[in-house]
């Protein structure tokens, strides 16, 4: 969402202070953003719970827009590490310098740490959160020898798609019963209508067009499509659309092939998209 | 390239199908196919006896057929649809015998005359997968497709012919089937069938008549709702229409102009709000007239569409009160006891008091559909319960009172709502009685293709043997089992922290105490001043195909037997997951797998058992073995994958086809399957002339021939390692 005169130069902000100005469209699908503020009163970390594409990321920069803290968001993959989270030491002109990891810059500033996609990370990585994550708030920096107490304006939130994980990457009781979940999914038709067409000024009938199309997608989950189109899918595609490219072509890149590799699968939406427009 | 080469003399023609069809025995006549195949260029000669030999693997008098009428197929079909239907036809041949096969043969003149000159057709098999997706996408009922003679539904399996072919292009004889499949998706899905055939046509002296009239009036509601719901379809429909229009004078019907009636009937079926129930009265208006009959309007068939829905109303309405009953039980309330809460409070039973929980089904705020509330709570129903009320809407319009009614405990007989299995491979499965077996195709490298559902498997779990046998074998070999071991061991990936690295988790002080000293001496600064612990991930499952054919009689036996004892020892130590399964069966209907130890199985003393049961049994067809070995492995989950075959000798059958080239075809190709899917397939074999055979199956580096079994697990080490390292 970058404004017109930022022209071709990326805006330069440090996480650890940057409080996001604008506020972020975010249409409420249920009653999670009166939970979620309940949960940051009462100091309980927040798990969202959601497929992928349905508003989890975006929900947070509302909720870090609303509440008025900086966030600092953590996309976790299976190399990383400890120190990745927590900081290391650097050496610097022959010298050793300690630098924070984006958790404890976030503990510090008392920001928001929204760990996305938690299951990618290996469990032992994810345990240096369970201090944070119970009635203690407080994080250990071994190699520094500190002991960092959460203030009360810090608050920690994970994601986590449980659709298609494999049991390998199921998330550990011992961590998931830290947290209070919020569960996400698809806003319904009327909502994600709202959505869509705020996001791509596309006109209501080629909206409803995209709508039938994702209800379409989500009907062969389960019989040869891990997942359905999710609602930033069809952002992408109304974007194209709106842009001037033709509905056939930009559904076919935006929905079936992001969809998935099976050819005979891309066929098969690509004769559902050809039904519809 | 056609010109350089000659076509055949009627001699060598002559010649060769008398030898073709043993016509010395048979007495067959060929005379006339010679005549038939002179005038045609060699190239198209070759084809054609290509194929008569490809289906005389399967049976002569199918070969013979076909070559009396291919000629004048090829006149109209291009060669692709020509090998399709053949192939067919060895496909019925297959699953139902020489009678029907033939009539696959000889209905292609049935076919011809629907065909386009020429036609680039389209087979049932290119179409189905991407159709059969393509329907499940639309809302509504779960609907399959089938291969019929017409194209119709019944209201839950759409057909479609074997070959498309009334179109020149072969992308619009796609669309033709595209456009057929959604629109019996919309008869089911629109309420063409909320209809009683027998009381609704009774009035009519007529009978058919009226239903065709019946059938052209719903087509063109039909046709408005794809304008509406599928308009993209719909423009492709319109096309094809036009397409076929030009040139269906023979039928006189697309030039006549239509009775102004048909326009008024439009009006008032383009409306939205119409229903079968308008159609029905419209009839009269236009009994006996001349109709349209657009190219993608399927076929009506009152008796399959009655006889289908009927079983199912019944099916689904206790089905579904069964549902319900569970529902009820998971929400907590309990219909046949008090639950345990009420008779801790009181000692009475609370039975009377409780007056039983209610189902209603609710219209969604949002008008689409309906919602499932009990006692005044909605609550989300699971997806087969989902579709369940979906189904039911479609065929009743709501969901009626009495179905809302958990079924009671002598309701839950599965006889009542399990559905009677009907289409052609469960009936095969019937006859054979083989329920709860797996079906898998095997490959016939003479003709090319696939023999569908060809080999029934079973899984049987292995008999326990000699419970001390492993202790016995593990005392015999105990040297070398410590040797295995330690090679093993050293294979074993463990966390080992990496030191001098670029980057990594922390200083690594030796390195920058080096370092600065370097600096102070004035060279050049090392930038590796990290160390970084590298974290084991071994990610390898291993899947041990046993040989316990007749011929490991004796000492391959035993030598087997020890080497996955001191396989296992071994593999325990490095902690990947294994699986061991035997393989053996007389004959394609009864091949079997035995079960040794599974992925999830211990190495504990029930396996030990098992492995001590091990023991020759029949024969080798090992393609079947190798599809479903395959599968199991494919559901674990790993990086690598191995399956590694334990064998004595090249695959055969008793007194069967699979003792020749044709068994090493199909074995080569099921592994080619596997590593398709990303298997790694090994053979580690006794026989001394494995080396004939094996290289075309396994490829060069993936067999190995051991004379002793002692060096069995050294070998599977070796191929560890290849993958591993
Ligand atoms: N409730 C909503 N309000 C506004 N926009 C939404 C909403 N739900 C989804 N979107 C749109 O969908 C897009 C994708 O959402 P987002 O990136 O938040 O998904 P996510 O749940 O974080 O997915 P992932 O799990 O893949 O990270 C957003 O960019 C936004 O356009
Ligand atoms: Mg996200």
């Amino acid at each position: 969402m970058a404004s017109a005169t930022d022209q071709n130069n990326a805006r330069i902000h440090d996480p650890s202070s940057y409080i996001i100005e604008n506020q972020p469209y975010y249409v409420p699908v249920g009653d999670e953003i009166t939970l979620f503020e309940a949960a940051y009163a009462s100091y309980l970390p927040v798990l969202l719970k959601g497929p992928t594409g349905c508003g989890k990321t975006r929900f947070m920069e509302y909720m870090a827009w609303k509440l008025q803290r900086p966030m600092i968001t953590v996309s976790c993959h299976d190399d990383l590490t400890t120190s990745d989270l927590v900081g290391r030491y650097l050496v610097k002109g022959g010298e050793t310098v300690w630098v924070d990891g984006p958790l404890t810059r976030a503990v510090r500033s008392g920001g928001i740490c929204y760990l996305d996609e938690i299951v990618e990370a290996r469990k032992d990585t994810m345990v240096v959160i369970h201090p944070l994550a119970d009635d203690r708030r407080i994080m250990p920096i071994e190699k520094l020898g500190q002991l960092l107490e959460a203030p009360e304006s810090f608050c920690l939130a994970i994601s986590y798609n449980p659709g298609y994980q494999s049991v390998l990457k199921e998330l550990k009781q011992s961590t998931r019963q830290r947290f209070v979940a919020i569960e996400f999914d698809y806003p319904k038709a009327e909502l994600e209508r709202q959505i869509v067409m705020h996001e791509t000024g596309l006109d209501a009938a080629t909206t409803d067009k995209l709508l039938k199309l994702a209800e379409m997608t989500r009907n062969l989950k389960g019989n040869g499509l891990e997942e359905g189109a999710s609602t930033r899918l069809l952002v992408h595609a109304g974007k194209l659309i709106s842009k001037g490219v033709e509905p056939r072509p930009a559904c076919q890149g935006a929905i079936a092939l992001a969809l998935t590799d099976d050819g005979d699968m891309i066929s098969a939406i690509n004769e559902l998209i050809g039904a519809l427009f | 390239m056609k010109a350089s080469r000659s076509p055949y003399t009627a001699e060598f023609l002559l010649e060769k199908l008398e030898d073709l069809y043993e016509v010395e025995f048979t007495f067959l006549k060929v005379e006339g196919l010679v005549d038939g195949l002179l005038p045609l260029d060699r190239d198209t000669q070759d084809f054609i006896l290509g194929w008569a030999t490809r289906l005389l693997s399967t049976n002569l008098y199918i070969s013979h057929e076909f070559t009396i009428r291919v000629v004048e197929a090829l006149d109209r079909l291009e060669r692709r649809v020509i090998e399709a239907w053949a192939v067919h036809a060895a496909d019925v041949f297959d699953r139902a015998g020489l009678r029907p096969a033939l009539e696959v043969i000889q209905k292609v003149d049935a076919f011809l005359v629907n065909a386009h000159a020429h036609a680039e057709g389209v087979t049932f098999d290119e179409v189905e997968p991407v159709l059969s997706t393509f329907v499940c996408g639309l809302s509504g009922r779960r609907l399959k497709l089938a291969q019929g003679e017409q194209v119709y539904t019944d209201s839950e399996t759409l057909f479609l012919p074997n070959i498309s072919a009334r179109l020149e292009k072969a992308k619009d004889n796609f669309l033709l089937c595209k456009a057929q499949v959604a629109f019996m998706w919309a008869q089911t899905r629109f309420g063409s069938f909320r209809v009683d055939f027998d009381v609704a046509f009774a009035q009519y002296p007529d009978r058919e008549q009226a239903l065709a009239a019946f059938h052209a009036l719903d087509t063109v509601r039909l046709e408005a709702c794809l304008e509406r719901e599928l308009p993209g379809l719909w423009r492709d429909m319109l096309r094809l229409e036009g397409l076929h229009g030009g040139e269906c004078v023979e039928e006189g019907v697309c030039n006549t102009p239509l009775h102004s009636a048909w326009a008024t009937c439009r009006g008032v079926l383009h409306t939205p709000s119409a229903t079968v129930n308008d159609v029905l009265d419209l009839i009269p208006q236009v009994l006996g007239m001349e109709f349209p009959q657009p190219v993608y309007q399927p076929h009506l068939n009152p008796a399959a569409i009655t006889a289908c829905m009927l079983a199912r109303m019944e099916r689904e309405k206790i089905l579904f009160r069964v549902k319900l009953a569970e529902l009820m039980k998971e929400q907590g309330f309990d219909s046949a006891q008090p639950t345990e809460e009420e008779g801790f409070d009181s000692a009475q039973p609370a039975k009377e008091e409780v007056a039983p929980p209610e189902f209603e089904a609710r219209e969604t705020q949002e008008g689409q559909g309906f919602e499932l509330v009990l006692d005044d709570k909605p609550i989300a129903p699971p997806e087969d319960v989902k579709q369940l009320m979906t189904s039911i809407m479609l065929d009743w319009g709501d969901i009626p009172p009495e179905f809302l009614v958990p079924a009671g405990d002598g309701e839950y007989d599965p006889a009542l709502y399990s559905k009677e299995e009907r289409d052609a491979e469960d009936v095969w499965k019937g006859i054979y009685h083989e329920e709860g077996a797996f079906l898998y195709g095997e490959w016939d490298y003479a003709r090319q293709h696939y023999r569908k559902n060809w080999c029934v498997l079973r899984e049987i779990e292995m008999t326990a043997g000699d419970p001390a046998y492993v202790d016995k074998v593990h005392e015999k070999y105990q040297g070398l089992v410590k040797h295995l071991r330690r090679t093993f061991e050293a294979m074993r990936d463990e966390n080992r922290l990496l030191k001098r690295q670029a980057q990594g988790d922390d200083v690594d002080i030796d390195a920058l105490v080096e370092a600065l000293a370097d600096s102070r001496d004035g060279s050049e600064m090392s930038d590796k001043l990290f160390q970084h612990m590298h974290r084991a991930e071994r990610n390898l499952a291993v899947m041990f195909m046993v040989d316990m054919s007749g011929s490991t009689k004796g000492w391959i036996n035993d030598a087997e037997r020890e080497a996955l004892v001191m396989l296992c020892e071994v593999l325990e130590t490095l902690g990947d997951r294994y699986a061991i399964y035997g393989f053996s069966g007389i004959g394609r209907k009864r091949c079997e797998i035995y079960r040794i130890k599974r992925f999830d199985d211990r190495y504990n003393t029930d396996t030990k058992a098992r492995i001590a049961g091990i023991m020759p049994k029949d024969y080798t067809r090992m393609g079947v073995a190798i599809r479903h070995l395959s599968q199991k492995l494919n559901a674990v989950e790993a990086k690598t994958r191995l399956l590694i075959t334990l064998s004595d000798g090249k695959p055969e059958d008793y007194f069967d086809i699979y003792n020749t080239q044709y068994g090493i075809e199909d074995t080569r190709q099921a592994l080619f399957e596997a590593r398709r899917t990303g298997i790694h397939p090994f053979c580690i074999t006794i026989d001394k002339r494995g080396k004939d055979y094996l290289p075309h199956m396994y490829g060069h580096a993936n067999w190995v021939e051991i004379d002793d079994v002692k060096k069995l697990p050294l070998k599977v080490a070796d191929i560890y390692r290849r993958l591993t390292t």
